[in-house]
């Protein structure tokens, strides 16, 4: 950066007048385009849910959608953490080069975009060239029980994730301190390391259950006749009923942030039975014998129910390549040049979600980590931002679309940047505001006894220290825009973005693809991902993806 | 008898870093024993490879003469103090200090019992609903000591227990943790870099250099009777001049020193006719005067520097061979020395000690890492 700019920045930082009218527009920012309009926007259409209580039918319906969503949501968490914290375990506490081989393939599913996930897991299970073949028929039809499969399989690398990052920061002193008093490993870990790590297992819980609720593009092509929230909200958007949308969606909204409210107050006051010890069944449980066993039972579902799963959609991808339709893909006939564009779009509208929710977010974050406001304001935004994570994408863009298009004629390109921004700022803010807060603050004080003006401070002390959280939540930002089906469903009509399209071609609502074609298109959306997941290992390095 | 014997124990981390190189050890019954040594010289490590928390790589390790080398921290009986406390966030003072019965699974009320005594024994029962969030750093590790002693363990591993407290609490808890060991016939091991602190409170210390065992011995021992030079210099503190020795008496020395000063000094197996050696002198072992006294070992000077200490006066003082030494003297009592003035030092044979000269220097010699 030119000298001379530092020297404006620094000294307009130092005036305190600055600082509070960029922390003012931020928080101005969030309320006004990432928290009102997509979680409040639906009330404006509250009247219409009349119409929807008087089709009984109907309603029973969208009932059973709802419920849908949340029991497969709180199921698949359970088994998620039931399946993923053994595969945490395993990658934080074991030893080998071989265990960063697992550690990335665990964030696999979290770096494929949902549809090609889905599109993978439906040739998998249900289509002939999958593991059905062994059967003779589909193994799964497409139906609620892959949907779970398939909500399983991409909320699991949030549990890995965010459990492994938990282990490593965890003080292992408490796990030993515990074993020179007597206490067996499984003693340890029911009563010393799972309730101090509880709040790192209620906020994977979250996130996994949001992820669920939210997801739908995927969903779609899996779900077959079944109906959750998410799509119910999709068909009545493509049958132009909107008294049935807004229900759905008020309802969804509703219930999140009650769920989200009663994990945050019953989070913390949940307490695990530890009193009580069993020591000859928890050594006997601690042995090397059952510790093997649960090993080899977490590698067998990981690689058997994820990763092969996850990774089918290879097969198409290179049978693409043999029967001629990579040289269509390339010459862009046909429906390769809405591929294409779509996949232009799709990049475009994340990229630009990803600059703006930097620009808005950071002043954000810093508030929240450093809380610069205050502590209780600080904390009520740290909730807030919460909101937008927690609350189906479906709803949200629903929510959205409804509020813009109420008050002003929006052009859809900036509703669809508005919905992706929506839902990427919470992640980006969320990421960073942690980063900062683990950043002592005593360095910042420091550097301001000598002499360093507040911007000054952010460029050399806090910018350098958290970049590496900044990258990382950079390109998560990005990729989940890039993912993003549920809220662009919602607030489009003629635009397409890439994940929409696919669904479209799996589904053969407008144009006929051939497995060929699908499975290419998936293939270049996830050789894509992977080059931005190969740049976050390389540029940002394993701990700080953490 | 919880008796403790290491034998040739080996402790590697990666290819090139030894903590712990060939070391063995005998810890008596009942007996407070220190391990010292400076920052990363392998004394935690090998506190850790007895509580089983490091598998040594080589070596056997006896607890009341049995092996354990294979025997998990949790069925060794031992009480483990740690510098960080380790206290459990989630539970209170009660749940902490009960935690080792409670996961033995002894009868409630035989825990809750232990519980109150240990607590009382270090007075903090009525903080016994407290978390550790809401205590000091010298409650937290009076916890942490009662903790360790309520699991019943007849041996107590202390590493650096006192190292994060502030000087007048961790005098006080020294003095503490002894009693109680001593009054519940415990055996201790205490981890500690602190010199001062293991000589006050230990029956015998091993000083540690890179892995290595320098000198086992009592505090008595170790001051006066330091087998190293290392140890000279690292148990208390010595004053080294460099010299060649020049004639052999019955008891004594003659070794020569820069500037050809002749002194007497206590012989030793160093005591060798032209060999080069080292004198370490400690700095309250010196004599100081205003004019000579016709002592042995007359040594003038000028004093460059006078430093204030409250029970001591330090002394630096530039001999006329331009060596310059270290002299302290009790603040109460005696002459007080000014800046510039000339003085004479002296100091006899007997509280000196002869050493041969280190093969790589001195300097290196005395290298803490």
């Amino acid at each position: 950066m030119p000298r001379f700019k530092v020297t404006i920045f620094d000294e307009l930082s130092s005036h305190r007048i600055i600082t509070y009218v960029i922390y003012f527009c931020a928080i101005v920012f969030f309320f006004g385009l990432i928290l009102i309009p997509p979680i409040f926007g639906i009330g404006l259409k509250w009247y219409l849910v009349g119409e929807m209580i008087e089709n009984a039918e109907l309603m029973s319906r969208a009932v059973n959608a709802i419920l849908a969503s949340f029991a497969i949501a709180i199921f698949v968490s359970i088994i998620d953490l039931v399946a993923g914290i053994p595969t945490a375990w395993f990658v934080a506490r074991g030893k080998g080069r071989w265990l960063n081989i697992i550690d990335t393939l665990a964030d696999l599913p979290f770096v494929v975009p949902t549809v090609a996930l889905g599109y993978s897991l439906l040739l998998f299970w249900s289509e002939p060239q999958g593991v059905s073949s062994l059967f003779g028929s589909s193994l799964i039809s497409p139906g609620w029980l892959l949907v779970i499969l398939l909500h399983f399989v991409f909320s699991f690398p949030v549990i890995v994730r965010v459990m492994v990052g938990a282990l490593f920061d965890y003080q292992r002193t408490f796990e030993e301190a515990a074993r020179t008093l007597g206490a067996s490993p499984f003693t340890v870990d029911r009563t010393v390391t799972f309730p101090i790590l509880r709040p790192s297992l209620v906020g994977a819980f979250v996130l996994a259950f949001a992820r669920s609720v939210s997801e739908t593009g995927a969903t779609i092509m899996v779900a077959g006749s079944f109906e959750n929230g998410a799509i119910f909200v999709k068909n009545m958007k493509d049958m132009g009923q909107q008294g049935p949308l807004v229900f759905v969606s008020l309802v969804l909204i509703l219930i999140s942030c009650v769920i989200f409210g009663a994990i945050l107050i019953l989070g913390s006051r949940l307490r695990v039975p530890i009193r009580h010890v069993w020591p000859s069944i928890e050594r006997r449980l601690s042995s090397k014998s059952v510790t093997i066993t649960r090993d080899t039972l977490t590698m067998l579902v990981f690689f058997l129910l994820i990763i092969v799963p996850s990774l089918f959609v290879a097969f198409p991808a290179f049978t693409a390549v043999m029967d001629g339709t990579i040289g269509k893909a390339v010459s862009s006939s046909g429906i390769w040049q809405d591929y294409w564009s779509s996949l232009g779009l799709s990049y475009f509208v994340g990229g630009l979600a990803t600059l703006l929710s930097i620009v808005a977010g950071l002043p954000m974050a810093i508030m929240i980590g450093r809380k610069r406001i205050g502590k209780s304001l600080s904390a009520i935004l740290d909730i807030l931002i919460n909101i937008p994570i927690i609350v189906p994408s479906t709803a949200l863009g629903a929510s959205l679309g409804i509020f813009w298009t109420n008050f002003a004629f929006v052009p859809e390109i900036m509703l669809l940047i508005l919905a992706h921004l929506s839902i990427t700022y919470s992640y980006f803010v969320r990421s960073m505001a942690a980063a900062i807060e683990r950043t002592d603050i005593e360095l910042e004080n420091a550097a301001r006894i000598h002499g360093a003006k507040p911007f000054t401070v952010f460029r050399t002390i806090i910018l350098p220290l958290t970049k590496y959280s900044l990258l990382a939540g950079a390109i998560m930002v990005l990729t989940r825009s890039v993912s993003e089906t549920g809220a662009t469903l919602a607030v489009v009509s003629q635009l397409r973005t890439v994940p929409v399209l696919l669904v479209d071609w799996v589904k053969g609502t407008a144009v006929q693809a051939t497995s060929s074609d699908v499975g290419l298109g998936c293939g270049i959306l996830v050789v894509l991902s992977f080059t931005v997941l190969l740049f976050l290992k390389l540029g940002v390095g394993r701990k700080s993806v953490y | 008898m919880p008796e403790i014997q290491l034998k040739n124990v080996t402790k590697r981390f990666g290819k090139k870093i030894v903590a712990v190189d060939d070391v063995s050890l005998e810890v008596y019954d009942r007996e407070y024993f220190s391990l010292i040594g400076p920052s990363g010289c392998g004394k935690t490590t090998l506190l850790r490879t007895v509580a089983g928390l490091v598998k040594p790589d080589r070596g056997e390790i006896y607890i009341d003469g049995v092996l354990v080398n294979d025997v998990p921290p949790e069925d060794r009986g031992i009480g483990f103090v740690f510098q960080t406390y380790a206290l459990f966030p989630h539970m209170n003072v009660f749940d902490n200090v009960t935690y080792g019965p409670r996961v033995k699974a002894w009868e409630e009320k035989r825990a809750a019992r232990l519980g109150r005594e240990t607590l009382e024994m270090v007075k903090l029962y009525k903080r016994f609903d407290a978390y550790p969030n809401e205590l000091s750093g010298g409650m937290m590790q009076r916890v942490a000591v009662a903790r360790a002693l309520a699991a019943g363990s007849k041996i107590l591993l202390l590493d650096e227990p006192l190292g994060a407290l502030d000087a007048k609490i961790r005098n006080e808890l020294r003095y503490e943790i002894r009693r109680l060991v001593k009054d519940l016939e415990l055996t201790a091991i205490h981890v500690t870099h602190d010199q001062a602190e293991a000589m006050a409170i230990s029956d015998r210390i091993a000083v540690m250099k890179k892995g290595r065992i320098l000198q086992v011995g009592t505090p008595y021992e170790l001051y006066m009777e330091p087998q190293q030079i290392f140890v000279a210099n690292f148990i208390g503190e010595s004053n080294f001049l460099e010299g060649r020795v020049v004639g052999l008496k019955d008891d004594v020395v003659v070794v020569r020193l820069r500037g050809d000063l002749k002194v007497e000094a206590k012989k030793s197996e160093a005591s060798q006719e032209n060999e080069r050696v080292v004198l370490a002198i400690r700095p309250e072992a010196f004599e100081i005067s205003k004019g000579r006294r016709k002592l042995v070992n007359e040594l003038k000077g000028v004093v460059e520097k006078v430093r204030f200490e409250g029970t001591d006066i330090r002394y630096e003082i530039r001999i006329v061979n331009d060596d310059s030494i270290t002299v302290v003297r009790p603040s109460l009592g005696g002459d007080w020395f000014k800046e510039n003035e000339k003085v004479t030092v002296s100091f006899l044979p007997e509280k000196s000690h002869t050493f041969l000269y280190p093969p790589q220097g001195l300097m290196a010699e005395l290298e803490l890492e």
